[in-house]
């Protein structure tokens, strides 16, 4: 799946200040018959965001308009449980472009990357910031910096450093998935099969 | 597609790795000198590039399609808009899901029809050869694989099927991978894969009269583990390896992913290059006198080091069978379920849970338990060596009254020597149900299942929970074991009766 080229996000965030934020909370399972990966998004926190008439919980973050934005800032160990791929393009499918937490279970972690979802571990201290100053004003920006490998708050100008694996950062920023980067390795491809015959 | 723009800073920093990368390939390659396995060289002569901190751009030999992992791969090029990068090195074969009787009529599950008819579309569309039911090359995807030459030493060869390991038996790199790799070698025939780690293990001396290359693969599996070989590829070496034919390396070969290696693969030699001549898709004429020289050079080099390596004695190795819900919950066929004392703790839960499942108990005998299935076939044991050794067995007995016996030719062409050998007449005077060719009852996908309770003796490679069908159980053995089973309809070891 082609995604979009990721350089640098300035965007306001949605604060999600709960800790273990497993994949049955980001796509609860009986939502994932479909044969797609479209149309996940609509059931995103399903049973946090709506009760059990369908209605929409006013206290969740999603169904305050005071919130909005790219970045879902999340509590520590976001993305535990199922190895399912479902939960990112769930995040990813409802406009997410950034998750940042102080730590990713693993397979959520991969998963997003492949589906151009960029995950952002920061430290604790730095995330109590974060909440902090989406507390204090909802419309508080934030800046993600892939090349630097940086985040930033906008209002304060305080930063922190976050890594990722180089060749997914190349995949990001350019905006392509394993197949896309293989695809441009065609001359290459090709110049090894002449060199075998 | 989307190469990054030259003002693009990224493509800077990209190549900037790049160039780093360079100078550690050299002192990779120079460290090497010291010795190559057999892995190594094979997987070194296919790498078209690596990546910085990532995987290596791996190219593909051979790659072959079912129709159960290969739709959602068709569909995602379909979307990229391109075609099949090499359809040439592309061969599908409808095996998973097919009846395996009535091959000659329409598909009654739909679902079933589906897929078969959308591999047949896509093959079509794509220009890729398929061996359609009713083709006289169609069977399980591994076993054509090899009995038509496709599959040859030094290949590297994938599959969307775990069992894509049987074809290391050549000497080839051959593994399983998901649907989104199928896509990526259709889309370029390369695949990113990180390189495993290297694992060797020795089997030396003679196997007694009736210890057959499954008992062999059982034995390590359920002395390593279902998880033992997590991370490796094993290479498999030793006198008791040498000694197998080419049919008995690819069921060890073949069963070497049920202890969570990547996969398994064996040196050529004369035996490999003999099976190989001859057959359909082999070089023919000075082409395979030339082949086979290049084949001769398939070894580990003498100083290679491996990651781990384990010896065996093969004297050590009896008839085997599992008794639990994993391939490593092996034993001897004359032993005992381990007690609970013996099992380590952390295990014991997944122990307990599999004997409730068994309806087993800690510390039974196996010898005597009734049987109710016997399953002769899939890719393990789908072939003519397995069905040869069946019928000897069977011949001038007769299966026992409280048994079913099914025996599910790996292939078409398999199904055809079975007939000319007369092994067809000498199962069917025993009492034995002859299917068509498919993977069948191994993973219970058509309507070839063990109903629920039923107790089966499989030749096949997996003994899950309803693996055979919801709430089957199933107690994996070779062959030689499963005849001697469906003869005397209880756990038995075949040596008492040879
Ligand atoms: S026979 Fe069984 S293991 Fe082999 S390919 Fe078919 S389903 Fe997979």
């Amino acid at each position: 799946m082609a995604v979009d080229k990721f350089i640098t996000i300035e965007s306001t965030a949605v604060p999600l200040p709960i800790e273990n934020v497993d994949t049955d909370q980001i796509i609860p399972a009986r939502f994932l018959k479909a044969t797609t990966r479209d149309g996940f998004g609509e059931n995103l926190f399903r049973d946090w965001r709506y009760d059990k008439t369908d209605q929409p919980k006013t206290d969740f973050v999603l169904n305050q308009d005071k919130y909005s934005g790219t970045i879902l800032v999340g509590g520590k160990n976001f993305g535990s449980g199922s190895s399912r791929e479902h939960a990112a393009w769930a995040i990813h499918d409802y406009g997410f472009k950034v998750v940042v937490s102080s730590f990713f279970a693993d397979i959520f972690k991969n998963n997003a990357l492949n589906n151009g979802l960029l995950p952002v571990q920061i430290s604790d201290q730095f995330l109590a910031k974060i909440f902090e100053a989406i507390d204090q004003d909802a419309s508080a920006k934030l800046k993600v910096d892939l090349i630097n490998q940086e985040i930033t708050i906008v209002s304060s100008g305080e930063k922190e450093g976050f890594d990722i694996n180089s060749y997914k950062k190349e995949c990001l920023l350019n905006g392509y998935d394993d197949i896309d980067y293989l695809l441009n390795k065609k001359d290459k491809i090709e110049q090894f099969e002449q060199s075998r015959v | 597609m989307r190469l990054p723009s030259s003002g693009n800073p990224s493509l800077v920093l990209l190549f900037g790795s790049f160039s780093n990368y360079n100078t550690s390939f050299h002192y990779l390659n120079f460290k090497k000198l010291a010795g190559k396995t057999l892995f190594d060289k094979i997987w070194d002569a296919h790498v078209v590039d690596e990546i910085p901190g990532g995987p290596s751009v791996l190219y593909i030999d051979k790659h072959l399609i079912h129709e159960v992992t290969s739709p959602q791969a068709f569909a995602g090029i379909e979307k990229r808009g391109i075609s099949v990068a090499r359809p040439q090195n592309t061969v599908a074969t409808p095996d998973h899901n097919v009846p395996t009787v009535d091959q000659h009529l329409p598909i009654k599950d739909q679902l079933s029809q589906f897929q078969v008819n959308k591999l047949t579309e896509n093959c079509e569309k794509h220009g890729i050869a398929l061996y359609g039911l009713n083709h006289p090359f169609q069977g399980i995807v591994h076993v054509i694989g090899p009995e038509l030459g496709i599959t040859q030493p030094g290949m590297t060869m994938v599959c969307g099927d775990s069992h894509t390991s049987t074809h290391g038996a050549f000497g080839s790199v051959a593994f399983g991978i998901g649907t989104s790799e199928v896509e990526m070698v259709l889309a370029t025939q390369c695949i990113l894969q990180p390189k495993p780690k290297k694992m060797r293990i020795n089997v030396e001396g003679e196997l007694e009269t009736g210890v057959t290359a499954k008992d062999i693969v059982l034995y390590v599996i359920s002395k390593i583990t279902a998880s033992g070989g997590t991370g490796y590829f094993i290479e498999f070496a030793g006198s008791a390896i040498r000694n197998l034919s080419m049919e008995g390396r690819m069921t060890v070969c073949n069963m070497s992913i049920e202890s969570g290696a990547r996969g398994g693969l064996i040196a050529p030699d004369e035996t490999t290059f003999e099976y190989v001549k001859g057959r359909e898709f082999a070089p023919k004429g000075e082409d395979f006198d030339k082949a086979v020289a290049k084949w001769k050079k398939l070894t580990t080099d003498a100083d290679a080091v491996f990651d781990k390596e384990l010896t065996f004695d093969a004297a050590d190795i009896e008839p085997m069978i599992t008794y639990g819900t994993n391939p490593g919950m092996g034993t001897k066929v004359k032993g005992q379920i381990p007690a609970e004392s013996e099992i380590e703790a952390s295990n014991l839960k997944t122990f307990s849970k599999a004997m409730d499942y068994m309806g087993f108990s800690a510390g039974d005998t196996l010898v005597g338990k009734e049987v109710d299935f016997v399953f002769v076939g899939s890719c393990t044991n789908g072939r003519i060596e397995d069905l040869r050794a069946v019928a000897n067995f069977v011949k001038g007995r007769k299966k026992a009254d409280n048994i079913t016996a099914w025996i599910v030719p790996g292939s078409k062409q398999v199904e055809k020597q079975a007939n000319e050998e007369g092994i067809t007449e000498t199962l069917l005077q025993a009492g034995f149900k002859l299917r068509q060719p498919g993977c069948s009852a191994c993973l219970a996908m058509n309507d070839d299942k063990i109903p629920t309770g039923k107790l089966a003796v499989a030749t096949s490679n997996r003994n899950f929970e309803g693996r055979q069908g919801p709430g089957s159980r199933t107690m994996l053995a070779s062959p030689l074991t499963a005849a001697a089973v469906a003869v005397t309809g209880k756990i038995v070891d075949p040596r008492t009766l040879l």
